[in-house]
């Protein structure tokens, strides 16, 4: 394994050849804000909140999608950064209908948490308020169309984990959609196991399970650590 | 702050659009502190308060959507006559409960009210000069007017209430402390 030198926001750190700057930075205690990476499955750069400065590149780059060089010189929180930041998560707020008071997992969600730690107390944009589906022909859980970010998280744990690859995008663009199997409905797929992963990794109120009133539903992702350490390092230990 | 009244209190107003009230209940939840604002500021008029002109105040908590023709009306004025116009609550932050009927159509929503699910029909309101028309669209307050604070949840606690209200009297910037957002 060979050593990668560098500086993130004036600390140096190391980390290994391959390893991504949003790793290295989270095993320095600087938690780079995101919404689409989640440990124990792969990196997309979907969402692009972990945009950061490096010295010398005129592009700011997605943290979980660029490794480490040797004698990068890295800044994780600058004004302009934050200032997209909020631009985005105002943006996700405004694409679909995030009517917090009457979501699951208002007070323990994700897209709320952000808002807050940056700072944001309105949406400058125009609100869409598309005219969107709730799914819940599933037995046990539903898929709200309204509360989706389209952060890929669902679909990569269904894939990579789960192995049943049930979940995907439909459509581009604002357009784009969440779809199981070929776009039938939940209750009726195919390749679902019913396993839940899918619902415990969403990071907002958009895949719940049935029974929960508002407020009520609480994300539980330490299976995933488990099933990764247990994969990697061949260990059933909690 | 400037007070604009003879005795050097600082004045306030509470306004009710489209919203349930449920701003203003957390606002009467302040208890006893509602005693120390009170010796500090005039309320000069709220949902109770049976005026004809909206009175000129230093500070006013708006609380609701924009959701039917009266508001719209009414914001305005109230807009021009505040000096510190603070959206107040979720519903006026964003839109909330009261805007989601705006992935309908205006029609269909009355329809469903006062037709499909309704055992008596009368009708439907609309156009009366009695009960003002709902807009295609309900927005939130700062798409309509000029907002300079925004006190957002549903409802904002009595605390964030407290905090908020006593800064702007006191003329400090008020302290975003556990603040949540949606
Ligand atoms: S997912 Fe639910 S709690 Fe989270 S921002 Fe959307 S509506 Fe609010
Ligand atoms: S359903 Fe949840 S996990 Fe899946 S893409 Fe939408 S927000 Fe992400």
């Amino acid at each position: 394994m060979s050593v990668r030198t560098l500086e993130i926001d004036g600390k140096a750190v190391t980390g290994v050849a391959g390893q991504s700057i949003f790793s290295v930075a989270w095993d320095n205690g600087i938690h780079i804000p995101r919404l689409c990476h989640v440990g124990g499955v792969s990196d997309v750069g979907a969402c692009r909140l972990c945009m950061v400065e490096v010295e010398g590149q005129r592009k700011l780059v997605a943290a979980c999608m660029t490794p480490v060089e040797e004698g990068m010189v890295i800044r994780t929180n600058t004004e302009q950064l934050l200032a997209h930041r909020r631009l985005i998560v105002e943006l996700l707020f405004a694409e679909r209908n995030h009517i917090c008071a009457v979501c699951v997992v208002n007070g323990a969600c994700e897209l709320q948490d952000l808002a807050a730690s940056l700072g944001i107390d309105h949406v400058r944009l125009r609100y869409r308020f598309p005219t969107l589906s709730v799914d819940t022909s599933h037995e046990r859980f539903g898929l709200d169309h309204n509360r989706c970010v389209l952060c890929s998280r669902c679909i990569r744990v269904c894939d990579e984990v789960e192995g049943a690859h049930t979940w995907d995008f439909s459509g581009r663009g604002v357009n784009s959609l969440l779809i199981s199997d070929l776009g039938e409905a939940w209750g009726e797929s195919e390749s679902c196991t019913s396993c839940g992963k899918c619902v415990q990794v969403c990071p907002t109120g958009a895949l719940f399970a049935k029974g929960k009133m508002v407020s009520e539903m609480r994300k539980d992702r330490r299976f995933l650590k488990y099933i990764v350490t247990a994969r990697e390092k061949h260990e059933w230990v909690r | 702050m400037g007070a604009v009244n003879g005795n050097g209190k600082a004045t306030l107003a509470t306004v009710w659009l489209g919203g349930c009230s449920g701003c203003h209940m957390s606002l009467l939840d302040l208890d006893e502190r509602l005693l120390d604002l009170a010796s500090k500021m005039e309320l000069k008029a709220s949902p109770l308060t049976d005026y004809k002109d909206f009175p000129e105040v230093d500070v006013v908590l708006v609380e609701g959507a924009v959701a039917n023709s009266e508001h719209l009306e009414h914001i305005r004025t109230v807009r021009e006559r505040s000096k510190i116009l603070v959206s107040f609550g979720d519903c006026a932050v964003t839109g909330n409960v009261t805007a989601m009927r705006n992935a309908f159509g205006v029609d269909d929503v009355l329809n469903t009210a006062y037709r499909d699910n309704s055992t008596v029909i009368i009708g439907i309101p609309v156009g009366n000069h009695i009960v003002p028309g709902l807009l295609e669209r309900v927005r939130p307050v700062h798409e309509v007017v000029k907002v300079d604070y925004f006190l957002p949840g549903c409802p904002p606690s009595a605390d964030a209430i407290f905090e908020f209200v006593a800064a702007l009297i006191e003329g400090r910037e008020p302290s975003l402390e556990g603040r949540k957002f949606g």
